[in-house]
């Protein structure tokens, strides 16, 4: 136990298992990028899988459109300390999305309109735990969320859910993304609190 | 970076109505740059504990980090810090967190700040740095706040960046005052910030609508994105 500060109350407790340590339920949907949102049309828009021989598998709107997609319940857990529980989503299963792609690789790198990118193992895009996600509640994902289409790997704190995801890079060795380089945690598990360096 | 320091409140000051500044002093703090924040973490005597992040207002300055905190509307933490806490009061702090939207005294190009409401807090961290350490590079801020009396730092933006300093106000103009209280707009920021032909680098905060519009808005007018940082404070009680 920290330093008690008598005069604080807090909230009411609501220990909930579904909830990690450190968070706290919020029902809106906060936005937090580091810059401006990008505005990508999908008449320009492609997402690339690039593997580690260089290999380069492409799709643009319509190809991507035309796989099969998934409709995920899944929890949000933001690194600010916000989590939204059971939110719909519509995307396409990064395992549908690598059926065809011949790799050995160990990390992936994942890279966005307007230049974010992060890192994460390969085995966590995989499994069903990670989408190409093109609609939230129903609707059409809004551009401050991430459309047209975001990284959805609602297993690690947010940040590894790219926005305006344009394409990942499948490599064997690790490159720390943007934030990742920044003090934020390498691998983010909610679970056990990884939210900076050396936690 | 993975350790939690004791803080103690050593000075409050009053800045709004709805806004307090505490000046902590934490042993062991090792410095932070213009514009990062900390987590703060209370406990109650339950041992219940709630942790929210707050950016620094202070420039480094030994063990000393100074925090301005607005009450949030249905707040957890923030009513503690802006109403509740008194000097000698302690609680623990991590950090400084953030590494992308600082300004550091190295850098030479133009910089352009752009507030909305308390989102002024990381921003006068970078006024006062920049102030401090005699950088030449010319800065200017363009402060939206809903009237008068909830500019937060009046007197001394007046003193130190009053030739640089354009307020506009949302909700009540003071009498006299030459545009109609609104939002900022188009034509308020071609008139009140460097031009993209300078390429400053542009540093935007506050509420999520207001760096959204202001970010959009620097876009469209051609200011180069990726010299453009916000920083956004999230509608739910996150309050960076």
């Amino acid at each position: 136990m920290g330093i008690v500060s008598p005069g604080f109350s807090g909230r009411a407790r609501s220990e909930r298992a579904d909830l990690p340590p450190g968070q706290y339920l919020t029902k809106d949907f906060p936005v937090l990028s580091a810059g401006p949102t990008p505005r990508v049309r999908t008449e320009d828009w492609e997402f690339t899988i690039t593997t580690e021989t260089e290999q380069v598998h492409r799709w643009d709107w319509a190809a991507f459109r035309a796989l099969p997609t998934e409709q995920p319940t899944v929890d949000l857990h933001c690194v600010t300390r916000w989590s939204k529980l059971e939110t719909t989503w519509e995307g396409v299963s990064l395992d549908t999305l690598l059926t065809d792609v011949e790799t050995a690789a160990d990390y992936a790198f994942v890279h966005s309109y307007g230049g974010y990118t992060t890192n994460l193992p390969l085995e966590d895009l995989l499994d069903g735990k990670a989408w190409v996600a093109f609609s939230y509640d129903g609707e059409d994902l809004p551009a401050e969320h991430g459309g047209p289409a975001r990284l959805l790997v609602p297993h690690l704190y947010l940040w590894k859910s790219a926005k305006w995801v344009r394409g990942i890079t499948l490599s064997n060795s690790d490159e720390p993304g943007f934030w990742e380089s920044l003090g934020y945690h390498n691998y983010g598990d909610p679970w056990r609190e990884q939210r900076y360096w050396g936690d | 970076m993975a350790s939690w320091h004791v803080a103690t409140v050593v000075e409050l000051r009053d800045e709004t109505p709805t806004a307090r500044s505490l000046v902590l002093e934490i042993p062991g703090w090792r410095g932070h740059q213009a514009g990062q924040h900390v987590d703060v973490r209370l406990t109650a005597p339950d041992g219940y504990q709630a942790v929210r992040s707050y950016s620094i207002a202070s420039v480094p300055a030994g063990e000393r980090v100074e925090l301005t905190v607005e009450v949030a509307p249905d707040g957890e933490v923030s009513p503690y810090l802006a109403q509740v806490a008194s000097v000698g009061d302690k609680f623990e702090v991590r950090g400084p967190v953030g590494g992308w939207f600082v300004w550091r005294p190295q850098q030479t190009e133009p910089v352009q700040l752009v507030a909305g409401g308390s989102g002024v807090v990381p921003l006068m961290a970078m006024v006062r740095r920049h102030v401090a350490s005699a950088n030449g590079a010319p800065l200017r801020m363009l402060y939206s706040a809903r009237r008068p009396e909830a500019v937060i730092y009046h007197d001394e933006l007046s003193r130190t960046a009053a030739g640089e300093l354009t307020y506009a106000y949302t909700r009540v103009a003071p009498p006299g005052w030459p545009r109609p209280a609104g939002r900022i707009d188009a034509g308020l920021l071609a008139e009140a910030a460097f031009p993209p032909e300078l390429a400053p680098t542009c540093y935007v905060c506050g509420p999520t609508g207001f760096v959204e519009t202001i970010a959009d808005l620097l876009v469209r007018a051609e200011h180069d994105p990726s010299r453009i940082r916000t920083e956004r404070f999230g509608p739910s009680g996150g309050s960076r």
